[in-house]
């Protein structure tokens, strides 16, 4: 697998970040932009690049929470949890999309990986509570209604891509 | 790129006139909130619908009009976000609200080209309708000084910023004065630290300019981890040269030539005006190598967080930015002389920066008269809960809690019981009624045992249960906790377990004592502000609402009823019509029956969420 995984896309980063040790929380949050994760194949390429160790690499990726090791879903549905959204009932949303998607708390993403489903603390739209993103568009006074037709709006424009 | 002071001046008139001469400007809400409401597309639609009428459309300041121009522009976020999308229109001042497509071709032939008001699309609250913008309750009583600016103009252009009065302070500071004298202005503008803590400015830079080092740094945190607030977001994000140049000036005043801003990973839109304030003030010369012509050089960095609330703190954000993982460390030594890479750094947050420019402009004497006596200037908070206008605000300090929650927000959501607010979020307490009258700044509310924190108030009614809120700030800390320390990592994780068995109940006699006695460990022994602040809202809820511990533990019963598993959710037979809504809306299919006949709730699955209740129209749905 090693062997043919295509170096170019990080290739390009590293150079954009004048392969940089103190960069490398950029370089991975770019790597993770791409792929939506960061590939295990990333990594020792990187501490060759970069001269560190890989072990320091894998500990700054642990480190934060955004960054991903394992491969996410096309479209990644973050339910925010903050106050403004979790006293006018994010709970309840959060439930639909993991009952819709076969998901629970320890399960994220659905295993054709076209779905993943997480929290986060506010995404800054509080006044229009409760607010999920799914990749960078917002959806705002979500119910658990419309997170069903949702759902399905997906699932409709995957089977037409 | 200009050279020199004159032709920065000659560039304002030059562009203060275009701007004044605009005869027409339609200012789009390009915030989060407004974007997500539709605003872009109404943006693009306005945009073909003036085309088509043969109109020019400038999305820019242009210096030189032709013809009829109107003036189209995105601004960032106004604060009142759940009246959006929002549409303002000058030279009139009128604000239109909730903005749809269908609407876009009424406001060109009515407002565009007619000059007519439209009523339908002005914000009403009772029988009153408000017209403009500074008119409208929410808005009238508050003080806009740093968030004057967002959603007025364009965020994404620095000719406007400029064209009205946007670096002149800078301006000042690089000609007419001293690095000791913008220390000493900032000094006795007692400009105190916005992103809670509240240490005066001043005081940082001075540390910083007094050093002789040869690099120094400015860093500027607008990784605003509080869940709930979102103040800084919307600075950067509508008004980001405001505090771009705070941080220029703090790079003159401390002898610093690097400025880094590192900005929450949730915030793309701020990130994406930054770069692009950044890259306009560069290719001005207002940023870059010798600053308009003189021998000082400030460059500024985006670095972008990665999800990780500690790095809010100073030595963990510094790390952060250097590419570590963001461990806090034990101070002293202060950041202000061992900060980012090891160099002398003065690390302020964004409205403290956004403060700068107009206290050197208008003088330490002119802020001082705003706000109180120990703690000047204004406050921006975020709004959120049970209260009627939800949304960002900006008061003088010293405001009270009733103004802000009776005045702004327009008093509580259906008629409902005020019961508590919460201040400052994970790091916060809850303050009760009897607080209503407390003046808010940094030194009142420190002695009652609460703190502005980063601003966030979340106003709440009887229907909340203060165990719970406990829990949830509980499980955001204890998830955010970065494990460097024991008291940190393993008080917080034995406190959670309690708190989730008060919840469920399964609360022990002995269960607040010990939470007390944790909390007590944790606030002296933790390294970090996460640790030492992470059981303020339990210890303030335990204080102010011991009752409702204790009836959980000893009675297993919630009294604001909200308790999920302490709730029991039936359907009345006799008033159930069987129309299955409320089967649709359970997110866990936990109803089930005929239609025509009375449903069931099959409790082993319920998760109490409520939604059926408010879904049934018959209600039929109760719960004990
Ligand atoms: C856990 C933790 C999180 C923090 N988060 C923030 C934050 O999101 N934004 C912020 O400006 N300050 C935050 N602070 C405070 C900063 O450490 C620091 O005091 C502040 O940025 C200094 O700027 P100021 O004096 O202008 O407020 C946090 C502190 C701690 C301990
Ligand atoms: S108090 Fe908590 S967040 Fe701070 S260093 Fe210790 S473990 Fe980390
Ligand atoms: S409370 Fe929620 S989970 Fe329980 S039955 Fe009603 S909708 Fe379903
Ligand atoms: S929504 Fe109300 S009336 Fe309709 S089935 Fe449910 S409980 Fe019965
Ligand atoms: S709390 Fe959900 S957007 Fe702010
Ligand atoms: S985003 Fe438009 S008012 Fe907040």
């Amino acid at each position: 697998m090693h062997d043919n995984f295509d170096f170019s896309v990080t290739d390009k980063i590293l150079s954009e970040y004048k392969c940089s040790q103190q960069s490398i929380i950029a370089i991975l949050q770019e790597i993770q932009e791409h792929y939506h994760y960061l590939p295990r194949e990333v990594f020792p390429y990187l501490a060759g690049k970069l001269d560190m160790s890989e072990a320091k690499i894998y500990s700054v990726a642990t480190f934060y929470e955004n960054f991903s090791l394992e491969q996410k879903g096309k479209y990644v549905i973050k339910i925010c949890d903050g106050t403004a959204c979790h006293v006018r009932h994010s709970l309840p949303i959060l439930e639909r999309f993991r009952q819709e998607l076969g998901l629970s708390a320890d399960k994220h993403t659905t295993d054709d990986l076209n779905f993943t489903v997480e929290t986060v603390s506010c995404l800054g739209a509080c006044g229009l509570a409760p607010v999920i993103m799914v990749n960078d568009e917002v959806y705002s006074a979500m119910t658990p209604e419309k997170a069903s037709e949702l759902i399905k709006k997906l699932k409709e424009e995957l089977a037409n891509a | 790129m200009l050279k020199s002071r004159s032709e920065l001046s000659a560039l304002r008139e030059e562009y203060s006139k275009a701007y004044a001469a605009q005869s027409r400007r339609l200012i789009v809400c390009a915030g989060t909130g407004c974007v997500a409401g539709g605003s872009m597309k109404i943006y693009d639609r306005l945009k073909e619908l003036l085309r088509e009428r043969g109109l020019s459309v400038a999305v820019e300041l242009e210096v030189d009009p032709h013809g009829d121009i109107i003036d189209l522009k995105k601004s960032g976020c106004h604060g009142f976000c759940e009246i959006g999308p929002l549409l303002r229109i000058d030279p009139e001042g009128w604000l239109y609200t909730k903005v749809q497509l269908s609407d876009c071709e009424e406001i060109v032939e009515k407002t565009v080209l007619g000059g007519e008001h439209i009523d339908r699309l002005a914000y009403k609250c009772g029988c009153n309708t408000y017209k403009k913008h500074q008119d409208i309750p929410f808005y009238k009583n508050q003080t806009h000084i740093v968030l004057d600016q967002c959603g007025t103009i364009n965020a994404d252009s620095i000719r406007e910023y400029i064209a009205v009065g946007g670096y002149t302070a800078l301006e000042k500071a690089l000609f007419d004065m001293s690095p000791e004298s913008i220390t000493d202005e900032i000094k006795k503008s007692n400009l105190r630290g916005r992103g809670g803590g509240g240490f005066p400015a001043g005081r940082k830079w001075e540390q910083v300019r007094r050093q002789n080092v040869s690099q120094k740094y400015v860093v500027c945190n607008g990784d605003e981890g509080d869940p709930g607030a979102f103040m800084d977001g919307s600075i950067m994000g509508g008004d980001p040269h405001r505090m771009i140049e705070g941080m220029i000036i703090a790079g003159i005043a401390t002898g610093a030539s690097e400025g880094y801003i590192y900005v929450r990973a949730e915030y793309p839109l701020a990130v994406e005006r930054l770069r692009t304030a950044i890259t306009q003030a560069e290719e001005l010369g207002i940023l870059g190598n010798n600053i308009l012509g003189t021998d000082f050089s400030f460059n500024l960095h985006i670095s972008r967080g990665a999800g990780a609330f500690v790095c809010g703190e100073g030595s963990a954000l510094t790390a952060s930015i250097e590419g570590k993982r963001g461990f806090p460390r034990v101070k002293p030594p202060r950041t202000t002389e061992h900060g980012l890479f090891d160099k002398p750094t003065v690390l302020n947050n964004v409205e403290t920066f956004a403060n700068v420019p107009l206290i050197i402009l208008n003088g330490a004497d002119w802020y001082l008269g705003i706000g109180s006596e120990t703690s000047p200037g204004t406050k921006a908070f975020a709004l959120t809960g049970n209260i009627m206008n939800t949304g960002l605000i900006e008061v003088p300090m010293g405001t009270t809690l009733r103004e802000i929650i009776f005045g702004i927000g327009g008093g509580m959501r259906d008629g409902a019981k005020f019961k508590a607010v919460q201040i400052g979020g994970p790091s916060g307490a809850c303050l009760t009624s009897e607080y209503l009258d407390l003046p808010l700044d940094f030194d009142t509310l420190k002695k009652v045992g609460a703190m502005i924190g980063s601003g966030g108030l979340v106003v709440m009614d009887d229907k909340t249960c203060m165990v719970e809120v406990a829990r949830f700030f509980m499980n955001f800390t204890q998830n955010e906790s970065c494990g460097k320390c024991v008291p940190c990592r393993e008080g917080t994780k034995r406190m959670l377990e309690i708190l989730e068995r008060i919840v469920a109940g399964e609360g022990r006699d002995g269960d607040i004592e010990l939470l007390e006695e944790l909390a007590d460990t944790i606030v002296n022994t933790a390294l970090c502000g996460l640790g030492k602040s992470a059981p303020n809202p339990i210890i303030s809820t335990i204080k102010n609402f011991r009752e409702e511990y204790e009836a959980h533990i000893y009675e297993k019963r919630c009294p604001a009823g909200a308790c999920q598993k302490l709730k029991k959710i039936y359907i009345e037979p006799e008033l159930c019509k069987g129309c299955s809504k409320c089967a649709r809306q359970c997110p866990v299919d936990a109803i089930s029956g005929k239609i025509k006949e009375p449903f069931t709730i099959d409790l082993s699955k319920c998760i109490r969420c409520g939604s059926c209740i408010d879904a049934c129209p018959f209600k039929a749905i109760k719960e004990a």
